[in-house]
């Protein structure tokens, strides 16, 4: 199979071979050491799989609180089927009497299984490639889709300064950023991904990321290549405003070419057609392509489903199965499969018992995913009760903060107290 | 009026048109070298007068009287009582009736709240009184409050009306009114505060964030007592409201002080200490002088003192503060230019005033300051935006550089080939003062005087000369496509982002 790695660092190095001649002096360090570390790990030992540096983070944001109940399934109890009348999916096996149609098996001892529509989950389970974390919530649970967005983001229950991820890059990073270190797709950076040191690269489509003034009149292309292509000037003092915006613009225009290029290849396996695929199949590229990036996000939104639930969410998880299953696949072809670890989140779930519209509104508690060949296949932790419940919403089991931890330390081998502000009961889900 | 020595004032004479830009572009958003051009001719103190005391100057804004402030109007007694039946019997139909209702008033609201971006956006373009719009922008980020959880839009217009009419007023009053808001009531939970079970949270960022600074001279303690000192104060029909029966009129003891102190009592206390005046001005001056990305100097530390030493001795007055600080030397010391990133709406709004481009689409526009961070009535949190160096990473920058591409040439990433002639700008009157015989504008010579005009720093030889170049290659002159061309590579420059 092809070495991804080799054939990077030769193209890298023809590429910035010519950046380093035609910028000489004014080149940023991080260009030359980058190329020098990817040219060195292909001379001293290409496929190093499992070597922490080569792990990756994917995390897929499931937007407007997903309905944890009607993913997961608690098929085995009776008070599932109490609270929710028409919603309620049937138990595997069953006959479809409702319009919910019949859930596929995820642990039959345990009474629960998976959402009809997740036929692309069922097979990652199969293949033993998907965790489901049960009950996951923090204390205090706020139902304001933007405050709730924020505290899993921010990795707490006061969410103010910079995102979990961010604050990983700035506590691994000695000060400096990571340039490339994460790659968020998407109109905006989310708060997760942002350091007060650590920033994203973030781009909702590829084309757009880059200067359009070419488009207007290529003729200007040329200088406004050699104006930001430049670096810091010669006469600009290092530290000052002038130097950081001209190192940025720099760094803009090597992540543009890079990413560019990266997702204008082939991949290697068919991709579903929907928007979360889009996104997963860039990250995909980008990975092939060897770029040094730890961190991925993409987002899926439309989980708010407080009327008419059942057509919108079964087509929404069908998009998110299709297309995390399609994401392993590419993996897999490309021998990447090892390095990567995907987490799927929602910011909350729903209450437990369906509204009078035929849908649900805002919860608390709900699962979680993560996949990857590193994880323990299977169901962890307690389904949280549907009887002991707080105010008509199930009690989380799980501290969010302990599936971060668990990323954190099991997965990236970073330290996570500083990261989280403290430590959290960690679900034991990462192989070591 | 004596004033410390730190704020001595810039020598007259040394008044010139750079001082002048850079005066507009901070106490505003820049203007035409024709604006730049009439503010030196004031001098000094002349012109510092007319930015800051625009009082005089009316502005009327018919498009404000549009808003309805109706649109979240709360339900009627009468209403509540047939959906708490409808709840009772489970009648399905009334259910759905009243969830429509809510559904259809929330999407007007949030129309509402869009047009109001839109509107504020125009006004900070079209102003006669630039100050007053940057001191509303300067408190919408102080008094930070989102849309997205005050819910209605008209609270969101009320309050920027209160910081626009105090925008350079007192800053006591300011505070008074600005902890009776709806919108800070409502943002910060004082409507659950009541006597018995009182909220802290805006005691604690009224300490915090808006008054003293994290960590300067109050405790815990003092957040708890002078949380019970707010109780009471909530909101009726948006407006406000005191609850004389939910306030806790009891003694309380805030900073060593015992006192039944009531809303405005804490709000005393707070105010004479000395870390308030000292805690606005640095806010202030990041914003208007130096965003000092890495701490303060001492002379800025020196300046900074006086000028909030300066602002006691004016009872809190803003615009005595204001003026001296634009007319100080500091202010105009070269190592002051081009010391701040412009925030998102700063870039934007003042390349619509500064090269007179058409504003194109507002929509358009106020999608842009959200992309680039700041998207207006919804900064991230109570602490508002961060400003400076966060405002850029590789993708804010493209967008910011693909924004002037817009505004100069009505261009966006989906449009077909761009027809110069189609879009509406005419870019000569910005080479007015460098026409020679004929009325002809020698390409290198137009070219550093647009450079002059458009950044804050002198501009490097290297980086006229690529652009001269490129024009000049592909036989370009200084009609209005060269112009425009030239506008769209430097507004590329990294440095353009500098204020």
């Amino acid at each position: 199979m092809l070495d991804p790695h080799a054939a990077y660092s030769r193209r890298l190095f023809i590429r910035h071979g010519v950046t380093l001649a035609s910028l000489a002096g004014t080149i940023p360090a991080f260009i030359q050491e980058s190329a020098l570390g990817m040219v060195s790990q292909a001379v001293g030992n290409p496929g190093r799989a499992g070597v922490p540096e080569e792990r990756v983070l994917v995390i897929v944001q499931l937007g407007g609180g997903n309905d944890g109940l009607n993913t997961v399934v608690p098929y085995g109890s009776s008070d599932y089927y109490a609270a929710r009348p028409t919603l309620g999916i049937q138990a595997p096996g069953g006959t479809s009497r409702g319009q919910a149609g019949v859930a596929l098996e995820l642990d039959g001892t345990q009474g629960i299984g998976l959402h009809p529509s997740l036929r692309g989950l069922k097979q990652l389970l199969d293949d033993g490639q998907l965790a489901v974390l049960q009950g996951v919530g923090y204390p205090n649970p706020n139902r304001s889709h933007f405050t709730s967005m924020d505290i899993w983001q921010a990795g707490s229950t006061n969410p103010r300064g910079e995102g979990w991820i961010g604050r990983y890059f700035d506590n691994a990073c000695n000060g400096t950023p990571m340039p490339e270190g994460a790659v968020s797709i998407g109109p905006t950076a989310p708060l997760a991904m942002v350091g007060k040191v650590q920033k994203p690269i973030n781009f909702e489509s590829p084309d757009l990321f880059r200067w359009m003034g070419g488009d207007v009149d290529a003729g200007m292309d040329g200088a406004y290549q050699a104006l930001n292509r430049a670096g810091v000037l010669p006469e600009t003092a290092p530290r000052s405003q002038a130097a950081f915006l001209m190192r940025t613009a720099l760094d803009a225009q090597v992540s543009s070419d890079r990413i560019r290029a990266a997702v204008e290849r082939t991949p290697l396996t068919t991709w579903p057609g929907s928007d979360l695929a889009r996104q997963l199949r860039m990250v995909s590229a980008m990975i092939r392509d060897g770029m040094k990036t730890r961190v991925y996000y993409a987002s899926i939104a439309g989980f708010d489903t407080h009327a008419g639930q059942l057509g919108a969410h079964a087509r929404n998880l069908q998009q998110v199965g299709d297309a995390l299953l399609a994401f392993q696949n590419e993996l897999k072809a490309q021998g990447n499969h090892d390095r990567v670890l995907t987490l799927v989140f929602s910011e909350f779930g729903r209450r437990v018992a369906q509204n009078a519209s035929g849908g649900t509104d805002h919860g608390t508690a709900a699962p979680s995913f993560l996949i990857g060949s590193a994880v323990r296949p299977g169901v962890h932790g307690q389904h949280p009760s549907l009887r002991d419940l707080d105010n008509g919403d199930l009690k989380f089991t799980q501290d969010f903060r302990g599936v971060y931890g668990a990323v954190l330390e099991d997965w990236l081998q970073a330290p996570s107290a500083k990261v989280l502000g403290g430590t959290y009961p960690k679900p034991k889900v990462i192989r070591a | 009026m004596k004033l410390p020595p730190q704020l001595k004032p810039l020598p007259a004479k040394q008044f010139n048109q750079d001082c002048a830009r850079h005066l507009l572009n901070r106490a505003g958003f820049g203007g035409t070298p024709a604006q730049v051009r009439a503010l030196a001719g004031m001098g000094l103190q002349g012109a510092v007068e007319a930015l800051v005391d625009y009082q005089d100057r009316p502005y009327a804004d018919a498009a404000a009287q549009d808003f309805d402030p109706d649109i979240m109007v709360p339900l009627t007694q009468q209403e509540q009582q047939a959906l708490a039946q409808a709840r009772r019997s489970g009648d399905q139909e009334t259910l759905q009736k009243y969830e429509r209702e809510r559904n259809r008033r929330q999407a007007a609201d949030r129309e509402q709240i869009r047009e109001m971006r839109k509107w504020w956006l125009r006004r900070m373009i079209e102003s006669p009184r630039p100050l007053e719009e940057k001191m509303t922008l300067f408190w919408h980020g102080h008094f930070a409050n989102g849309y997205r959880t005050v819910e209605e839009s008209w609270n969101m217009f009320q309050q920027n009306q209160l910081f626009r009419e105090h925008a350079t007023g007192n800053f006591a009053r300011l505070v008074r009114k600005v902890i009776r808001d709806p919108s800070m009531i409502k943002y910060l939970d004082n409507d659950q505060n009541r006597r018995g079970s009182p909220n802290e949270n805006l005691s604690r960022e009224l300490m915090e964030l808006f008054t003293l600074g994290e960590g300067r001279g109050y405790t815990e303690q003092d957040i708890k007592e002078g949380a019970r000192a707010l109780t009471g104060l909530t909101f009726r029909d948006n407006q406000p409201f005191f609850n004389q029966g939910a306030h806790d009129t009891g003694r309380k003891t805030i900073f060593g002080y015992s006192g039944s102190f009531d809303a405005d009592g804490f709000v005393d206390l707070i105010l004479a200490k000395p870390e308030c005046p000292r805690f606005i001005c640095e806010k202030l001056y990041r914003f208007f002088v130096n965003d000092a990305p890495e701490g303060f100097t001492r002379t800025q530390e020196a300046f900074i003192q006086a000028a909030a030493d300066h602002f006691v001795q004016q009872k809190g007055e803003l615009k005595p503060l204001l003026k001296a600080v634009f007319a100080s030397e500091h202010f105009h010391h070269p190592g002051n230019r081009g010391a701040i990133i412009k925030s998102p709406v700063q870039l934007v709004v003042q390349a619509a005033r500064q090269f007179h481009t058409p504003v194109r689409s507002l929509s358009v526009l106020s999608s842009a300051c959200e992309l680039m961070g700041q998207n207006l009535f919804e900064p991230p949190n109570v602490k508002g935006w961060d400003g400076g160096r966060a405002w850029i990473n590789t993708s804010t920058l493209f967008t910011r550089q693909n924004l002037m591409v817009y505004l100069l040439t009505g261009r966006t990433p989906r449009d077909q080939a761009w027809k110069a002639s189609d879009q509406g700008y005419s870019a000569l009157h910005l080479v007015d003062a460098v026409r020679g015989a004929g009325d002809r504008v020698d390409p290198p010579q137009g070219v550093d005087w647009l450079m002059r005009c458009s950044l804050a720093t002198p501009p490097e030889a290297a980086r006229t000369a690529t652009i001269l170049q490129s024009l000049t290659v592909r036989g370009m002159g200084m009609d209005n496509h060269g112009i425009i061309e030239a506008l769209c590579l430097i507004t590329a420059l990294p440095e353009y982002q500098l204020c």
